[in-house]
């Protein structure tokens, strides 16, 4: 081969390779490279795709037309939207809170156990995720339906000889959301409960405070990160949360979450279920930043 | 409800179940009292029972058996939160998510006081500890130094009985731990509240301390003022941890009263000697000498405890040298005070320089052994 235009040797051409192993910017960029080209591409994308939709017009026949207007916010201001807003609204805020009410004690309880037990106890908490979403829902289902396994364990019991009709109730939804989310709530306040010094609760308790003051003055407040990162697990997804209504309560129960998926899958109005989509996004949001701002976000966020 | 002690451990005894089902007998017997007003420390290494026995004055730990008295009153299984001590933790334990002001008014709310006496009390204490412009700042705002006076504050205000100290110097540097040896000690004689003092530094306990407890495995071996347990050690292992000494095993040869003659049968030579407890002819012993008490000459100075030696080793500290010479066979540490103020370095002792050791009676000591 003959020799090319001689390269001197001691120079060396510059290389990417070279450039990411010296230079710090470059290392960074790497590492968040691939994944927030994958957000970009995959979320940023389609959020700003909904969003165009949900200003655009629906045809005869279920097709999209570049016809932009307003009328699909307005069509949601109509009450009836209203209502399902604020019911969808209510599920949210009351999974939240009864998955706090159950989850905190379990928390607190995971987290102040021997260090052997922790991980064991973790793990039965985490379980549930092996299985499928819908298998367990329909688990649930087969317990709560009328001659179900719940019914029959309140005969044999014999608390009552009438079947309790659970499913395809508003209790049932709210079972079957706890249910789901609960893992959600626990584990970051298990991070937060766990992060507390045992010896600053020995110090509240050698300054005078009897058990329940410990908790609430020490304790409690120093589980807010954890709190917050808990709620904005459950809330948000909550909110917008539709096969469980759907599997669990029937046609009674209709929340934001259906009224999207039917605009989608049944309707075919895909700009309304954007403009949906949009509504429920900017709620939630609105909703989660006031929360979070009056709880404390200065506190580093524990996920 | 007063008594002759502040406190009181009668007997106790603490054991513990290790993860792998062993008994831990962390506390072995222990027996103290500790006066009103005196500076108290525990002394001794990791795993000696002094952290454990603290515990167990402040209510975190029960003990398995025994009991603490407090001001005479038995404690019995009482929680923390019903003992009139306060503790200063190793770690500072301060509330992070409180000011300085509201920890240390943490106690004082425990107590139902008032704000305005809150706000008196609190501002007194951090007055006392000089943080009073901190008030409003954070723990994490502040130094370890702080965060330690901090925890001073916190626990002083509330007056009690008795102030239990865990290491709290632990984590300072060197030239700050010093500082605040004194300056606990200076609180201490001011505020006049009983300390008891938990440490593994000889150094902080001889400095700061009106009586010191030497533990080791669970067990109290000596309990004295500083002066005492330096120079009248009852045992091998308090003579070998407090300061240095030079231990030779020996037997009684003589005894009378307070003094004795030991064969040392490495020499075989008798030694005039002190004795700290009672022994008897044939006894075999340990005999213990300190460095700095041995008199170096280059000429024998007495026909008793006189021992020629040859130096293999010396190490120049600058106030004082320290010697290692074999003294027919034996290994010998001798300290001398540098009253040279030449740099002529024949004046300094040398490598294989033969000298001679006189070791004074009173400081030879006669211990058992064990």
């Amino acid at each position: 081969m003959a020799s090319s235009a001689a390269v001197p040797t001691d120079v060396k051409r510059p290389s990417l390779l070279r450039l990411i192993r010296e230079n710090k910017v470059a290392q960074g960029l790497t590492l968040i490279g691939p994944a927030n080209v994958y957000l970009v591409l995959f979320m940023v994308v389609p959020l700003i795709l909904v969003g165009i939709l949900s200003f655009l017009s629906r045809g005869e026949y279920g097709q999209v037309l570049f016809q932009f207007n307003l009328s699909n916010y307005t069509r949601l201001l109509d009450p009836i939207y209203g209502r399902i807003l604020l019911y969808s609204l209510g599920v949210g805020v009351a999974t939240t809170v009864l998955s706090l009410l159950i989850g905190y004690p379990l928390a607190y309880y995971i987290a102040r156990a021997p260090a052997r037990q922790r991980s064991l106890l973790l793990f039965l908490v985490l379980v549930p995720f092996w299985t499928n979403f819908i298998i367990r829902i329909y688990a649930w289902i087969m317990i709560l339906r009328a001659g179900g396994f719940l019914d029959t364990v309140v005969q044999w019991l014999h608390i009552s000889d009438q079947p309790l009709h659970l499913l395809y109730t508003p209790t049932a939804v709210m079972i079957g959301m706890v249910y789901e989310f609960l893992p959600f709530m626990i584990l970051p306040l298990f991070t937060s409960l766990e992060k507390i010094e045992n010896a600053v609760l020995e110090a509240a308790a050698d300054l005078g405070a009897p058990p329940y003051r410990v908790f609430l003055r020490v304790t409690l407040p120093l589980s807010i990160p954890g709190m917050i990162a808990g709620t904005i697990l459950v809330f948000i997804p909550a909110m917008g949360m539709f096969v469980i209504p759907d599997l669990m309560g029937g046609a009674k129960t209709i929340l934001i979450g259906n009224v999207i998926r039917n605009q989608f899958l049944t309707a075919r109005d895909w700009p309304f279920g954007a403009a949906a989509s949009m509504i429920l996004m900017v709620l939630t949001m609105v909703f989660t930043f006031y929360y979070a701002r009056r709880a404390g976000l200065s506190e580093e966020l524990v996920v | 409800m007063q008594s002759e002690f502040a406190v009181e451990l009668r007997d106790v005894v603490k054991k513990f179940i290790t993860p792998e089902g062993n008994e831990l007998i962390a506390v072995d017997h222990v027996n103290m009292q500790i006066r009103n007003g005196e500076f108290f420390s525990m002394l001794g290494s990791s795993g000696c029972g002094k952290t454990t026995s603290l515990r167990m004055i402040a209510g975190f730990e029960w003990p398995t058996e025994g009991d603490i008295y407090i001001e005479g009153e038995p404690q019995g299984h009482r929680p923390p939160f019903l003992r009139p001590v306060n503790t200063v933790f190793q770690s500072y334990a301060l509330f992070q998510h409180m000011t300085v002001f509201q920890n240390v008014a943490f106690g004082l709310e425990m107590e139902h006081a008032t704000k305005s006496e809150i706000k008196s009390r609190v501002g007194r204490a951090l007055e006392m500890v000089r943080l009073s412009s901190m008030d409003r700042r954070r723990p994490s705002q502040l130094s370890g130094g702080q965060q330690q006076r901090v925890a001073l504050a916190r626990a002083l205000v509330k007056t009690p009985d008795v102030l239990l100290l865990d290491e709290p110097l632990g984590a300072l540097d060197l030239k700050l731990r010093k500082e605040m040896q004194l300056e606990l000690k200076a609180l201490q004689q001011q505020v006049g509240i009983t300390f008891i003092y938990v440490t593994h530094d000889q150094e902080e306990a001889l400095t700061m301390s009106d009586r010191i407890a030497v533990m080791s495995y669970g067990r109290v071996l000596q309990v004295g003022p500083a002066v005492e347990i330096y120079e009248r050690p009852t045992s091998r292992f308090v003579a070998d941890f407090i300061g240095e000494s030079n231990f030779f095993d020996g037997t009684v040869k003589a005894v009378n009263q307070k003094k004795a003659v030991v064969t040392i049968p490495a020499w075989k030579q008798d030694l005039q000697a002190t004795l700290v407890a009672d022994a008897a002819a044939g006894d075999a012993v340990v005999v213990s000498v300190r460095p700095e008490k041995i008199q170096i000459s280059e000429q024998p100075k007495t026909n008793d405890n006189c021992l020629e030696g040859v130096v293999f080793n010396s190490t120049y500290i600058g106030s004082d040298t320290h010697l290692f010479l074999d003294v027919g066979g034996q290994q010998v540490k001798a300290w001398e005070q540098n009253r040279v103020s030449s740099l002529d370095p024949h004046l300094f002792y040398r490598k294989d320089q033969k000298l001679w050791l006189t070791f004074p009676a009173e400081n030879v000591l006669v211990l058992p052994k064990e």
